[in-house]
């Protein structure tokens, strides 16, 4: 059954307002065969959890512009946790270097800086599902 | 134990009671057509079948998605428990898709709602087989009604179609929509019409457009199988006005439908459409599996070389369909 699409629910938390990054995320999923289920701007944590409930989603992917990712991130991760869903969370955005491993340490699954490539965006969101399932 | 390890039953029990998670994971095993497929159409089919099933199709940007939340926030007041399938297309060239549907309704409808993204990948007989099988389940889970959005374009909208009881098809001003309904053949398959975004300039030439086709394509204006003529509604999805006359009017139809007795035959046809379809696709199974057979190769070979016809070699191998 591994060639069934992987499902990702893409969504940017909070307030913090331009869409361009995570329509080229949305993008480049797609690109690589995956299906996005695109929940835009200003989502709140309970909406996120709603989706990967109802959508059976396999993974998180947030994007992330300005400097609340440092609370905004593993809240989320708490989220999905508490509601019993077992799905990693995949940040991509304008991370600082020092805020990387603080994240990985709350459960962040992998962390995108705004140079990725198209394949290593795909590469970590597979890795992170691969990791969850097996 | 996550709930991916749940046996079915359990599973089942689960979502009937009312958690969405079960219900989910329950959705995917029916989009996939795997194993636990039949196991939990064999559980939902006896509990399903008395909801109302309503499409809801028309060109991408004619405010589907916005209308479908408008009318479960509506359907929510209602005290009725609504669940909205929403299918895209999945992109031929990779198999993704992007499914941005919930954005709109979001906008409007209580988080609560129940909301299914499905693209439409490759499915094996097409969304034929797919989109009745989740309806089954989420009516097995007592929502009711289930709305389904498509975006109007061919194969889809009449697989769809084949499996709502009330099927709208959403035209807009300003985009000649009236003739591209009648092109991609929708006005056949309207039970009703909606001109959404009637906020806009035009959307009165719309109406009339439609109300004019209707004349031309039935000579009474009725449809042939239900002996209806199609109402036209006018809404504007981003304010909720009309959302309550297009609710009435999808009503109408599902008792004008009921009391003529078109609801149960169409119901009766469906089920027989679904085993068709389902035998199709494991009858082309089959003939897939023959022709790759070693044991063919040779006579396929000899088609090539043009020694045997294409008709004589299929009669030989369709002895050993069975
Ligand atoms: N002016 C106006 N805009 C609308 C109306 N309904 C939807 N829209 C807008 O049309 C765009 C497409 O809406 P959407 O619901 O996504 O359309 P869909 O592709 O058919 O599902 C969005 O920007 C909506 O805000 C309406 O009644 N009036
Ligand atoms: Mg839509």
């Amino acid at each position: 059954m591994s060639d069934d699409p992987i499902r990702v629910v893409l969504a940017k938390l909070g307030f913090d307002g331009h869409d361009r990054g995570i329509k080229v995320v949305a993008r480049i999923l797609r690109d690589a065969g995956m299906e996005v289920i695109y929940l835009g701007l200003r989502q709140s944590y309970a909406n996120v959890v709603n989706a990967v409930e109802q959508e059976d989603a396999d993974a998180v992917g947030l994007s992330m512009h300005n400097a609340s990712h440092l609370t905004l991130a593993p809240k989320m991760v708490e989220a999905l946790a508490a509601a019993d869903l077992d799905v990693p969370v995949i940040v991509g955005g304008i991370i600082p270097d020092e805020d990387v491993q603080p994240l990985a340490d709350k459960g962040v699954a992998a962390i995108l800086g705004p140079g990725a490539s198209a394949e290593e965006v795909a590469a970590a969101v597979r890795s992170a599902v691969a990791q969850r399932a097996g | 134990m996550s709930i991916r390890d749940l046996p079915i039953p359990d599973l089942f029990e689960r979502a009937v009671e009312g958690d969405r998670r079960a219900l989910g994971r329950l959705l995917t095993h029916i989009e996939r057509e795997n194993e636990h497929a039949a196991p939990i159409a064999e559980l939902a089919h006896p509990l399903a079948g008395t909801g109302h099933v309503v499409g809801i199709t028309g060109a991408p940007g004619s405010g589907k998605s916005t209308l479908t939340g408008q009318l479960v926030k509506l359907l929510g007041e209602l005290g009725l428990r609504a669940a909205v399938l929403a299918v895209d297309p999945s992109s031929p060239l990779t198999g993704g898709a992007i499914l941005g549907d919930r954005v709109r309704m979001e906008d409007v409808a209580s988080p609560e709602t129940f909301i299914r993204s499905m693209a439409t990948r490759g499915h094996q007989g097409g969304l034929a087989l797919a989109v009745p099988g989740v309806v089954r389940v989420l009516n097995a889970c007592g929502y009711n009604p289930v709305l389904i959005e498509t975006v109007g374009v061919g194969q889809v909208e009449v697989d769809v179609a084949g499996t709502a009881d009330t099927t709208v098809v959403v035209a807009t001003p300003g985009m000649g929509d009236g003739v591209q309904a009648n092109k991609a053949g929708l006005l056949e398959l309207a039970d009703l019409f909606v001109v959404n975004k009637a906020d806009r300039p035009g959307a009165n030439d719309v109406r009339r457009d439609l109300d004019l086709m209707l004349d031309l394509s039935h000579a009474t204006g009725q449809d042939q199988r239900t002996g209806l003529r199609p109402e036209i509604i006018m809404t504007s999805a981003l304010t909720g006005e009309g959302a309550p006359e297009m609710w009435e009017a999808i009503e109408r139809h599902r008792a004008a439908i009921t009391a003529n007795g078109q609801l149960e035959q169409r119901r009766r046809d469906r089920d027989v459409v679904e085993v068709r379809n389902r035998l199709l696709v494991a009858a082309e199974r089959r003939v897939d599996e023959l022709l790759s057979a070693e044991s063919h190769a040779d006579l396929l070979d000899r088609v090539a070389a043009r020694s045997v016809a294409p008709a004589t070699a299929s009669s030989e191998i369709a002895q050993q369909l069975h």
